[in-house]
């Protein structure tokens, strides 16, 4: 048992692709819990599939797999896609999810037109679409992790930075707004971190299952404070706990992929909180439901024999 | 028939079998739960499969729809709880499904064929390649057939349970006192809905059904206030979409289901740009136009406070945190409209400003 654990830790690659899981928990928990809170949570699941025809255009264009110029790709395709979908619930009465699910098929299906077009067959690109669905953390090299290093102390000290902004922000818009912040500015910035996040967790743990990364840490978060900071901290701290586990469990049980499990873990922890959080717990609100009734029986019980 | 007619063929009637339950999903803000529906019936399909090792087997649609009512019901249970924001139910419970249909799939089926790409891609230009032979007579591909019963299934309920899908819709509560459980049209609509996505899958992919489902319901949203007239303009829309991509793919020689989703997204710009009441444009004419009205009768109400003070034209703008060119325009509107008089000494109102003022202040507390 601790044999195959040493065995593991020693792993080059182990070391890499779980220093990386723990690098995207960092960046999307803290991310997440801002998203979470706007009620965009699912903003990351449109951006992270609408960044598929940034990765084929720059494919096209220039036929390199160079990651750096795939993901500048990726993040551009993600902001438009972001742009339009919040411009489109400015000016319609669309509302956001149904904007939201437009703009993520439709640039999903702009990128699966310039994939075969780059392919020149009848059938998508078999190699490079399932690992940008599911990602493919085993090919996580040190160059990536430098990038996401590098991308977690860029979201980090914008989210310091502007801490004061986000959280008026988030809580009081209009307020915020008359106070004369600019809203266009935070909105900006904000979604750039959005898409910075997706773009990290695009190799780890896919397109779809990113949407995971930043719900559930925040969700998770949620349960056990009120307060804004340690609900940061914390989700931030489930999700590279999360990340850490879930590595751990697809290097040592043969053919686990590892965004699955790290998804797994991340939600068991969402349901867990859901039962065990003290006070906002289903357990703990049966608990206390018990203990009112227990009170005012005792209470009624003493009013009759008092009167 | 050749292979081109076949194919257009099937995607018509896909296009049209999506767009029945879409409109409903559109107006009850249910898109991102077919999202969610999309991915998670993979699990659906991947445990029938698990069971029934034959990728055509009908168990794959009973497994698949019993999935999708499983993540709207798992969806609904967890809102409830009042724990967690309702579109962060969407993404735990997605995902988690998801993850285990992931996981099922590569510890169980990976010698088999089924990739997950061909569950997220389909291939339309596959279809026509899987005929139907009754007793060595060739009767056509066999997707028109899976599609056009799905089609049948789905107008056959939107057609007989209008009325009530129509009320659970626009009023809950009233189709709730009526005796019309919203729960179970929700539930109905779910069903048609993980049915319509497990048929569509083969042909044009799972990603690419909500773009079919959610794209022309909500073009037409944007063109109409009537549930019928919106059937059926998305109902043309997706017709229209289907040949314009499938002739587009064609030409380009492209990803068919892509090109035609990518259709559906251009002609949604045109309609979101140029709609009339409804567009960005419009809208953004309407959005000028009150701004303007509601600068005027600032301006008058603001005159009328300070009298009989006399304001001078240069301070107006200070006082009311306007920007000069702002002031200057809105103060030659009124002018025009001879509802004030601008003299040396300052800006006065005139009689018909006074009339105006009346007006706007009856409106105002008519209202209240």
């Amino acid at each position: 048992m601790f044999d195959s654990l040493y065995e593991l830790i020693s792993n080059y690659t182990y070391q890499t692709v779980a220093l990386g899981s723990l690098l995207l928990g960092l960046i999307s928990g803290v991310i997440g819990s801002f998203t979470y809170l706007q009620r965009q949570g699912l903003l990351g699941d449109g951006i992270s599939h609408s960044t598929l025809p940034g990765i084929a255009i720059v494919f096209m264009l220039w036929q390199s797999k160079n990651n750096a110029l795939l993901l500048i790709g990726a993040a551009i395709a993600g902001l438009l896609a972001m742009m339009f979908v919040l411009n489109i619930v400015k000016y319609t009465r669309v509302k956001f999810d149904a904007s939201l699910a437009l703009v993520l098929s439709v640039f999903f299906g702009l990128g699966m037109v310039c994939m075969t077009y780059v392919q020149n067959m009848p059938n998508a690109s078999q190699a490079g679409l399932t690992s940008f669905i599911l990602g493919q953390a085993a090919t996580m090299l040190r160059s990536d992790l430098y990038f996401m290093l590098i991308c977690a102390l860029i979201v980090l000290s914008l989210a310091m930075l502007y801490w004061k902004e986000f959280q008026l922000f988030i809580f009081d818009r209009d307020f915020a707004q008359s106070s004369g912040y600019s809203t266009s500015l935070i909105n900006g910035i904000l979604a750039c971190m959005i898409v910075m996040g997706i773009i990290v967790g695009l190799q780890t743990v896919g397109a779809i299952l990113m949407c995971a990364m930043l719900i559930s840490p925040a969700a998770a978060a949620r349960q056990w404070t009120d307060k804004f900071p340690s609900m940061v901290i914390l989700s931030a701290l489930f999700a590279s706990i999360s990340g850490l586990i879930g590595t751990s469990i697809s290097s040592l049980v043969t053919q686990m992929p590892t965004g699955p499990s790290i998804v797994i873990i991340i939600n068991s922890l969402v349901i867990v909180s859901m039962l065990i959080a003290p006070r906002r717990g289903l357990i703990a609100k049966v608990c206390q439901r018990r203990q009112n009734r227990i009170n005012f029986n005792k209470k009624s019980l003493e009013n009759v024999l008092g009167n | 028939m050749s292979s081109g007619i076949e194919i257009q063929l099937i995607a018509i009637i896909v296009a049209l079998s999506c767009v029945l339950p879409g409109v409903f999903l559109v107006l009850r803000r249910l898109s991102m739960l077919v999202e969610s529906i999309t991915h998670t019936i993979l699990l659906g399909i991947v445990l029938a499969f698990l069971i029934t090792h034959d990728l055509n087997s009908p168990f794959l649609i009973i497994g698949a729809a019993l999935v999708g009512v499983l993540t709207s019901w798992l969806t609904e249970l967890l809102s409830k709880s009042r724990l967690l924001s309702h579109d962060a139910c969407t993404g735990v419970v997605f995902t988690l499904l998801f993850s285990i249909a992931v996981i099922l799939l590569s510890k169980f089926a990976s010698k088999v064929h089924l990739c997950t790409d061909a569950v997220f891609m389909g291939e339309l230009a596959f279809a026509p390649l899987n005929r139907l032979l009754v007793s060595g007579y060739d009767l056509g591909p066999v997707a028109l057939y899976v599609s056009g019963v799905i089609l049948l299934v789905n107008l056959f309920i939107v057609v007989l349970f209008f009325k009530e899908l129509k009320l659970a819709t626009f009023d809950p509560m009233l189709a709730s006192v009526l005796g019309l459980s919203p729960v179970v049209m929700h539930y109905l609509l779910m069903t048609i809905v993980s049915v319509t996505a497990v048929g569509s899958f083969q042909s044009i992919g799972s990603i690419l059904v909500i773009a079919f489902m959610i794209g022309p319901p909500v073009t037409a949203y944007l063109l109409t206030d009537n549930l019928k007239h919106m059937i059926l303009i998305s109902a043309g829309g997706a017709i229209l979409n289907s040949i314009l991509g499938y002739h587009f793919a064609h030409m380009l020689d492209v990803s068919l289901a892509g090109s035609m989703s990518c259709m559906i997204g251009v002609s949604f710009l045109l309609v979101f740009i140029f709609a009339p009441q409804r567009g960005m444009l419009s809208m953004n004419r309407r959005r000028r136009r009150q701004k303007l009205e509601f600068a005027k009768s600032t301006l008058l109400f603001h005159l009328y406070n300070h009298e009989p003070r006399v304001e001078r034209e240069q301070s107006i703008a200070r006082q009311l945190n306007w920007s000069a060119e702002f002031s200057l325009l809105v103060l030659q509107i009124l002018k025009k409209e001879d509802k004030l008089r601008i003299s040396a000494d300052g800006v006065r109102l005139s009689p018909m400003g006074y009339e105006q003022l009346k007006q706007d202040q009856q409106a105002i507390f008519n209202r209240l």
